[in-house]
C-alpha cells in the first residue's frame, strides 16, 4: 500500500474548494462591512487551500496535532499572500491593514477547520468505497450548510441593512453595508422613526395584531368543539368529515377573492376589519380542526370515560379533562393561525382602502412605490417580520411538534 | 317459534346514540356555518359571476340622479313657469325598478298643473315614475304661477331637494347571462402561455422545494453545535410575511443602481452588465451549437418559491427521519453498506410516504399561489400564471366576469389534479 492514496487526492481537491469558498466569503464579508471594494482572490485561495490540505492531510490522522494545524494555516496564509501578489483581498495591503490581517487569519482558520473536519480520522492512504463516500459526503454536507445559510440569510441581511442606510448611500455603493454608529442612534434608526411618526405604522401594527388575535380566538372557539366531535363522538359522516375537512384548505384564495369582493362591496363590509375577521377564520378553521382532531385522538379515551363514570357531563369532561391535556396542541394551533393571519396579504390588499384600517401587509404594499425611499420599504418589512419571527422562534419546538403530529400544511 | 330466538342487539339508533349525534352536530354547526358562507357559497358565486357580464364599476349600485330647475321668466304676479325635474338613471347597464319621487314645492308658488303620474297632497308632490331602464332620462314638469310673496323673496326650487325611493337592479342577481367571459379566456392569445407558465412554475417549484427540503433535512439530522440556531434560521423564509421577503428579493435583484446581487456579481467578475432578473422574459443560451430560450424571470420566481417553501418540506422530512429507529442503520453498517447505500435503500423508502404526501399538497398549494408572483413581478415578463391572470382580468382590466371565468378554470384544473392525486395517494401516512 502506497503512502498516498485516493483519500489524499480527495483532500487536496476539497482543500482547494474550501480555500476558494472561504476566500470568497470572507472577502465579500469584508467588503460588506467596510465598504472598500475588495476583490476575492479565488484562484490564489484555491491554491493556498490545496497546499494547506497537502500539509495537513499528508499526515496520518493521529499526527494532526495543533502544531501541524498551525503549520498548515501558516502555509495557507503564505501561499495566499504570494499567489495574490501581496493583495490577499484584492486591494493593496496598506488599506485597512489591520482589518485585512484579521480577514486573512479568519480565512486561514476557517479553511483549516473545514479541511480538518472533512478529513477527520481518515488517512492519506488508499481507502475503500465506504470511506471515499464518507469524505465526499462530509464535504457536500459542509458545503450544503454554507450554501443554505447564505441563501437563506442574504435576503434578511439585505433587508435589515438597507433599512439602516439612506437612498443616496444605497445607490452610490450598493455593496457598502457598513454601519455608521457615529451618527447616533436616532439617525441610524431614522427610517423606523419616520414610519411610526409619518406613515401610521403604529396603527398598522395595532390593526395587524387585532385582526390576528381575533382570528386566533375565533378559530379556536370554532375548531375545538368541531375537532372534539370529529375525534370522539359517533355520528353519520364522521369518517367522511375527518378525511375531507382538509380539502377546504385546498381551495385557492384567488378563487374566493372575486365573489367575496363583490358580495362584501355590496353589503358594505369590504373596507372594514370585520370583513377580514370573518374571512381569515373561515380559511384557518379547517386546518386547525384537522390538526386538533389528530391530537384529540391521541388522548386516551379511558381518561374521559373515567370522568363520565364519575358523573361529569360531556361538556364538563371536555372542559376539565380534554382541554387541559390538549393545551400544547392548542398553543401550537394558535401560533400557527396567528402566523397565517399576520402574514396574509391578498385579502388585506383587496379589501382595505382606508389608511386607518391598513394592516402591516397592506401598509407595506402602499410603501412599494417610487416616491417612497427604499430604506423605508425595508424598515417596514423588518417591522412586519420581527414580531412573527420572534414569536415563532420562541415557541418553535411547540409548533413543530404540533404541526407534524396533526399533519401537514403549506 | 320466534320466541326461541336469542335476544338480538337493538337495531337502528338508540336514544343515547341519538343524543351523541345531536351533540356532535351542534358542536360542528359553527364550523359548517362559517365554511359554508365564506368558502363554499363564494365558490358557487364565483361560477355564477363567471357567466355574467359584470365589470368592477357595476358593483356600485345604480342610482337616480335629478336636476331641478325653474324654467321661464317670472317678473310679475301670475307669470307662469315650469319646475323641471330632469331625472336619469346613472347606470348605462342596469335598470332601476319602482322609482318614486317626493318633493316639497315652495309655498309661494301656485301650482297649476302636475304630471299625470303625480299626486299633490298640500304642498307635497308624490310621483310614481315606474321603471327606469338603463340610461333612461326624462323630464317631469310642474306648471306653476308666481305670487307676490315669491316675487318679494324669490327662492330657488332646488332648496327643497327631491327625495327618491327606488329599487335598483342588482347586477349580481339579475338574469343576464353570457358565455363571453369564457370565450374571452379561451380565445385570448395568452391563455396557453399562461397555462404553460402555471404548470412549469408548479412542477419545478414543487420538486425543487422537496429536493432542497430533503437536502436540508439531511443536514439538520447531523448533530453539531449551533444546529438549533440554524434550524430556526432555515425556517424563517417560511415564517416571515410574504410581502416582506418578496420586496427584499425585489430590491436584492434590482437591475438598476443599488441592486445588491447585480453589484455583487459584477464585483466578482461573473457578469459584465446588470441582469434584469425579474424583468427579462428569456435569455438565449448557446450550448454545443444549439440555442435555447431560457425563461429568466420565470426561473427566478421559481427559485423564490423554492427558497420560501423548502423549510416546510425540511420540517416534515426531518420529523419522519428522526422517527426511524437507528437499529436498521446499525445493522446495515455491520453488513458493510456505504452511506449512500444506506440512504438509497433505507432512508429513501422510509421517506417515500411523507414525500408523496408533501408532493401532493405542495403541488396544489403552489398551483394556487398568487401573492409571491404578484409581489415579485406583477405577472410581467412571462411569469403570469393562471392565478395572477385571475387578478389581472378581474381587477386590472376591471372585468370581474372574465376574472371569475379564469378562476373557474383554475378550480377545474385543481379538481382534476386532486382526483388524480387522491386516487394514487397512499392510504395512511403523514
Amino acid at each position: 500500500m502506497s503512502r498516498f492514496g485516493n483519500i489524499f487526492y480527495l483532500c487536496l481537491l476539497f482543500g482547494a474548494l474550501w480555500g476558494a469558498i472561504a476566500t470568497t466569503l470572507i472577502t465579500l464579508l469584508a467588503l460588506f462591512i467596510s465598504g472598500e471594494l475588495f476583490q476575492p482572490q479565488v484562484t490564489a485561495g484555491a491554491l493556498a487551500g490545496l497546499v494547506a490540505a497537502g500539509v495537513l492531510a499528508g499526515m496520518a490522522p493521529e499526527k494532526r496535532t495543533l502544531g501541524i494545524r498551525a503549520l498548515s494555516a501558516i502555509a495557507f496564509v503564505l501561499v495566499l499572500t504570494v499567489a495574490s501578489g501581496a493583495e490577499p483581498l484584492g486591494l493593496p495591503i496598506s488599506t485597512f491593514s489591520f482589518g485585512q490581517l484579521i480577514a486573512v487569519v479568519v480565512t486561514a482558520w476557517l479553511v483549516i477547520y473545514a479541511i480538518h473536519a472533512t478529513a477527520f480520522g481518515l488517512g492519506p492512504n488508499r481507502e475503500g468505497r465506504y470511506n471515499v463516500e464518507v469524505i465526499c459526503l462530509r464535504f457536500i454536507k459542509g458545503f450544503g450548510l454554507v450554501a443554505f445559510t447564505i441563501a437563506v440569510a442574504l435576503p434578511f441581511f439585505v433587508m435589515v441593512m438597507m433599512s439602516l442606510k439612506n437612498q443616496q448611500m444605497l445607490l452610490s455603493n450598493p455593496l457598502d453595508f457598513s454601519i455608521n454608529f457615529e451618527q447616533g442612534f436616532k439617525a441610524l434608526l431614522r427610517s423606523y422613526i419616520e414610519l411610526f411618526t409619518q406613515y401610521h405604522f403604529g396603527s398598522y401594527l395595532m390593526n395587524s395584531a387585532l385582526v390576528s388575535v381575533i382570528t386566533v380566538l375565533v378559530t379556536l372557539f370554532f375548531a375545538v368543539p368541531g375537532a372534539y366531535a370529529v375525534a370522539r363522538l359517533k355520528f353519520p359522516g364522521q369518517h367522511f368529515l375527518s378525511r375531507s375537512i382538509l380539502l377546504i384548505y385546498m381551495v385557492p384564495m384567488i378563487v374566493l377573492v372575486i365573489p367575496l369582493y363583490a358580495i362584501f362591496s355590496q353589503l358594505g363590509m369590504r373596507n372594514t376589519l370585520w370583513g377580514l375577521m370573518l374571512v381569515y377564520p373561515a380559511t384557518t378553521i379547517p386546518v386547525a380542526l384537522y390538526m386538533l382532531q389528530g391530537y384529540f385522538r391521541g388522548i386516551p379515551a379511558e381518561l374521559e370515560e373515567a370522568g363520565l363514570m364519575d358523573g361529569l357531563s360531556r361538556l364538563n369532561v371536555i372542559r376539565k379533562i380534554t382541554l387541559p391535556l390538549a393545551l400544547p396542541a392548542m398553543a401550537s394551533v394558535a401560533l400557527y393561525v396567528f402566523m397565517i393571519a399576520w402574514n396574509e396579504f391578498l385579502f388585506a390588499f383587496m379589501f382595505l382602502d382606508n389608511v386607518d384600517l391598513y394592516t402591516l401587509s397592506r401598509g407595506i404594499a402602499e410603501l412599494n412605490s417610487s416616491e417612497v425611499p427604499r430604506q423605508h420599504l425595508m424598515a417596514g418589512a423588518v417591522i412586519a417580520t420581527v414580531p412573527v419571527l420572534a414569536l415563532f422562534l420562541w415557541f418553535e419546538r411547540f409548533l413543530v411538534a404540533g404541526l407534524t403530529a396533526g399533519s401537514v400544511k403549506g | 317459534m320466534s320466541d326461541d330466538r336469542p335476544p338480538q342487539p337493538p337495531k337502528g339508533i338508540g336514544p343515547l346514540a341519538k343524543r351523541e349525534m345531536r351533540f356532535a352536530y351542534m358542536m360542528l354547526l359553527p364550523t359548517f356555518a362559517i365554511v359554508l358562507s365564506v368558502v363554499l357559497f363564494p365558490l358557487f358565486a364565483n361560477v355564477w359571476i363567471s357567466f355574467k357580464p359584470v365589470t368592477l364599476g357595476d358593483l356600485r349600485a345604480p342610482s337616480i340622479l335629478v336636476n331641478e330647475r325653474l324654467m321661464g321668466d317670472v317678473e310679475a304676479v301670475g307669470d307662469e313657469a315650469d319646475i323641471r325635474y330632469r331625472i336619469r338613471n346613472s347606470s348605462r347597464q342596469s335598470d332601476i325598478a319602482a322609482v318614486f319621487m317626493t318633493d316639497e314645492l315652495p309655498a309661494t308658488l301656485d301650482i297649476l298643473n302636475v304630471d299625470e303620474r303625480c299626486t299633490l297632497d298640500g304642498r307635497v308632490l308624490d310621483c310614481d315614475l315606474g321603471d327606469y331602464e338603463a340610461g333612461k332620462r326624462e323630464d317631469l314638469i310642474v306648471r306653476v304661477s308666481a305670487t307676490q310673496a315669491f316675487l318679494d323673496a324669490p327662492i330657488n326650487v332646488k332648496d327643497t331637494e327631491a327625495a327618491f325611493e327606488f329599487d335598483p337592479e342588482n347586477v349580481l342577481i339579475n338574469d343576464d347571462f353570457t358565455l363571453d367571459n369564457f370565450r374571452k379566456v379561451f380565445n385570448g392569445s395568452d391563455f396557453w402561455p399562461v397555462l404553460w407558465a402555471s404548470l412549469y412554475y408548479t412542477i419545478a417549484g414543487t420538486i425543487g422545494a422537496l429536493v432542497m427540503g430533503l437536502f436540508a433535512a439531511q443536514l439538520m439530522n447531523m448533530t453539531f453545535r449551533g444546529r438549533g440556531f440554524l434550524r430556526g434560521l432555515y425556517l424563517s423564509p417560511y415564517v416571515a410575511p410574504v410581502i416582506a421577503v418578496a420586496l427584499a428579493w425585489v430590491l436584492l435583484l434590482d437591475p438598476g443602481p443599488g441592486g445588491t446581487l447585480n453589484a455583487l456579481l459584477i464585483q466578482l467578475g461573473v457578469i459584465y452588465g446588470p441582469i434584469n432578473f425579474l424583468g427579462q422574459r428569456v435569455a438565449e443560451i448557446r450550448f454545443l451549437g444549439l440555442s435555447f430560450d431560457f425563461p429568466v424571470a420565470l426561473t427566478v420566481v421559481i427559485i423564490f418559491e423554492i427558497w420560501r417553501y423548502f423549510p416546510l418540506a425540511m420540517l416534515f422530512i426531518l420529523a419522519r427521519m428522526q422517527s426511524v429507529s437507528t437499529d436498521v442503520y446499525e445493522a446495515a453498517e455491520i453488513d458493510g453498506a456505504t452511506p449512500l447505500q444506506q440512504f438509497r435503500f433505507i432512508s429513501l423508502p422510509q421517506l417515500a410516504g411523507i414525500m408523496a404526501v408533501l408532493f401532493l399538497l405542495r403541488f396544489i398549494w403552489t398551483f394556487n399561489k398568487f401573492d409571491d408572483i404578484f409581489l415579485l413581478t406583477g405577472g410581467a415578463a412571462g411569469t403570469r400564471t393562471l392565478t395572477v391572470n385571475v387578478y389581472e382580468q378581474a381587477f386590472a382590466v376591471s372585468n370581474l366576469g372574465a376574472g371569475a371565468a379564469v378562476a373557474v378554470v383554475v378550480f377545474l384544473i385543481l379538481l382534476v389534479f386532486s382526483v388524480i392525486f387522491f386516487k394514487f395517494s397512499p392510504e395512511d401516512d403523514a
